[in-house]
């Protein structure tokens, strides 16, 4: 296995977005699930349409929206750029690419962790004079830990091989914002670059085999937990 | 206890409309499956609002359309005791004990948790987890974090019916002493009249959202005599039998009863349906039934075309039903001198 500074500098960067990503997606998603399982209001089908669109757009699509969100005439871009906050071009748009790109798999993964809860618990707790956040944080928040789980593992894993909203909105300056598959994308344009694109796709796989692997162990902690 | 209901709720095509005054410790809501009585408990909790009514504990205004006052259910203390035990799995059973505890004001704090876990002998399960537990022990951890939250009122959702007949017998007397120690009133809600009779006082039967009667366990159980697959359902409590060619002999009062199957150490509750009584107007000759007992009818129902006979037998009171045309042909009337034959297998031990 051959390795470039520069593809060092890929990998750390990669581990960093799909981390970062994963981590400030992470509340939101929690609050999103919530809402949708646990509550009544207006506009939860636009709400579930929203979170699910990443889901069906291609992720260039998605991209292409962002730079027009971020860019330095888009509304928040301008926002940010008066308060001397660069973000396209930079590896915090790499962040939010991945952030949006995995949010939908984050939603659905505790959605589906919050809908396996029985309703009675949840008022068992309220009865027994818990205040809705108490219940949240006591009962809804470590029952769902393995939807949580399942969410982050697969979001992280996304937002290692996010490709098309990243080189949108970030572009693919080597040392700067460029990722594992974009470091990739560019050995694989040249044919005599097929070991280092070779021993860059070995690292993700080692990296994917780890989330993987680090997931089962941590489901398997929480099933024996679950029986004691 | 005082509860005031006047509250409103539909439900797609279920509408709920019950007005009630319910006082007393031990009252039971009484109604077949779908008559809504798990929606009146999700009403008074809190855990569901009301379209329009009120609801009012004691003095405290827990809802009212009008006042717009709508407490929420952590504000209530009400706990409820849950058909499925519902214990939290991810706790133990002492965290699960005390989740009410904790959150309930140093002020309300007034039960012993000690004295609580002793009576209910928790104290080997404390630290256990609760997959584990078998269904009367998880109903009594429930039982128990519900009481240990210190409420003003325990609802009691079905909290039996669960459990196979020998656990249900034997979860009732905790559940009667828990409540009767610790002076906590409760609303028992069922739909089995065994249960009604042996946990409440005071009765609200509802049918398809509506409340029916205000009546006593005794009246309803006569009520539903006809209807019921075992009829009336007699409960004796006896103790301590001797062992008699094969059966079990109890002292019941003055009189003594022969019984198949019994348990030859304490206390044991059977259960005796009306239909399960032959009456004789003269003392038969020869019979196979076990036990032949002398009494007087000193009252008489009727439910739905059948005879409900008050039996006294010396001085101990049994029911036993009849067909209208076996009264006539009798010529029973109340203060008639009858034989009732009961069969040893005719009782039923519940506990």
């Amino acid at each position: 296995m051959k390795l470039a500074p520069e593809d060092i500098v890929a990998i750390w960067l990669s581990l960093k977005v799909a981390l970062t990503a994963t981590a400030l997606a992470l509340p939101l998603g929690f609050a999103i699930a919530w809402l949708i399982v646990f509550k009544k209001f207006r506009g939860k089908v636009a709400l579930e349409v929203l979170v699910n669109l990443p889901l069906t757009l291609p992720p260039v699509v998605i991209g292409f929206f962002l730079l027009l969100l971020l860019g330095k005439n888009g509304w928040i871009g301008k926002l940010l750029d008066s308060s001397g906050i660069p973000i396209i071009f930079t590896w915090k748009a790499a962040v939010i690419a991945s952030a949006t790109v995995g949010f939908p798999l984050l939603v659905r993964s505790i959605r589906l962790g919050m809908e396996s809860i029985d309703r009675q618990l949840i008022e068992a707790s309220r009865s027994l004079g818990a205040h809705w956040y108490d219940t949240l944080l006591t009962i809804i928040l470590p029952l769902s830990l393995r939807g949580i789980l399942a969410g982050s593992s697969l979001m992280f894993a996304r937002s290692l091989g996010e490709f098309g909203a990243t080189i949108i909105v970030a572009g693919n300056i080597p040392g700067i914002t460029q990722t594992i598959p974009l470091a990739i994308y560019d050995y694989a344009s040249s044919p005599s670059s097929n070991a280092m694109a070779l021993s860059l796709c070995l690292v993700s796989v080692i990296i994917s085999v780890t989330v993987l692997f680090l997931h089962e162990v941590l489901s398997r902690k929480l099933d024996r937990r679950s029986t004691l | 206890m005082k509860l005031y209901i006047d509250v409103e709720k539909k439900l797609g095509e279920f509408s709920l409309q019950v007005k009630a005054d319910v006082s007393g410790e031990r009252t039971g809501i009484f109604g077949e499956s779908g008559s809504g009585k798990s929606t009146l408990v999700h009403l008074i909790s809190g855990l569901m609002q009301p379209d329009k009514g009120e609801i009012v504990l004691d003095e405290t205004c827990l809802f009212s359309s009008r006042k717009k006052i709508n407490l929420a259910p952590e504000e209530r203390r009400i706990a409820i005791v849950f058909q499925q035990a519902m214990l939290f799995p991810h706790m133990s059973v002492k965290k699960n004990l005390f989740y009410g505890y904790k959150r309930c004001h140093s002020e309300n704090r007034r039960i012993k948790a000690e004295t609580l876990i002793d009576l209910l002998k928790l104290q080997p399960l404390l630290q256990r987890g609760v997959k584990n537990l078998s269904g009367g022990e998880k109903q009594r951890v429930a039982l128990g974090r519900a009481i240990l939250a210190n409420p003003r009122l325990l609802l009691m959702d079905e909290p039996l019916s669960a459990l196979d007949d020998r656990l249900r017998f034997q979860i009732i007397p905790y559940l009667r002493s828990v409540s009767e120690e610790f002076r906590i009133p409760y609303l028992f809600i069922s739909h089995s009249l065994t249960e009604m009779q042996l946990m409440t006082d005071h009765i609200l039967a509802i049918k398809n959202g509506r409340c029916m009667e205000e009546t006593t366990p005794e009246q309803l159980a006569r009520n539903w005599m006809a209807q019921s697959p075992k009829g009336y359902l007699n409960l004796l409590r006896l103790a301590d039998p001797v062992k008699q060619n094969g059966l079990f002999a109890y002292r019941w009062g003055k009189n003594t009863l022969l019984v198949s199957g019994g348990d030859a150490t304490g206390e044991s509750l059977f259960e005796l349906s009306s239909r399960e009584i032959i009456l004789f107007k003269k003392h038969p000759e020869a019979i196979s039934a076990r036990n032949l007992l002398d009494c007087t009818v000193t009252e008489m129902f009727e439910s739905d075309g059948r005879i409900g006979i008050v039996l006294s037998v010396n001085g101990e009171k049994l029911v036993a039903e009849i067909v209208r045309s076996a009264a006539e042909e009798l010529h029973i009337t109340i203060h008639s001198t009858l034989f009732a034959a009961i069969k040893a297998s005719s009782f039923r031990m519940l506990a």
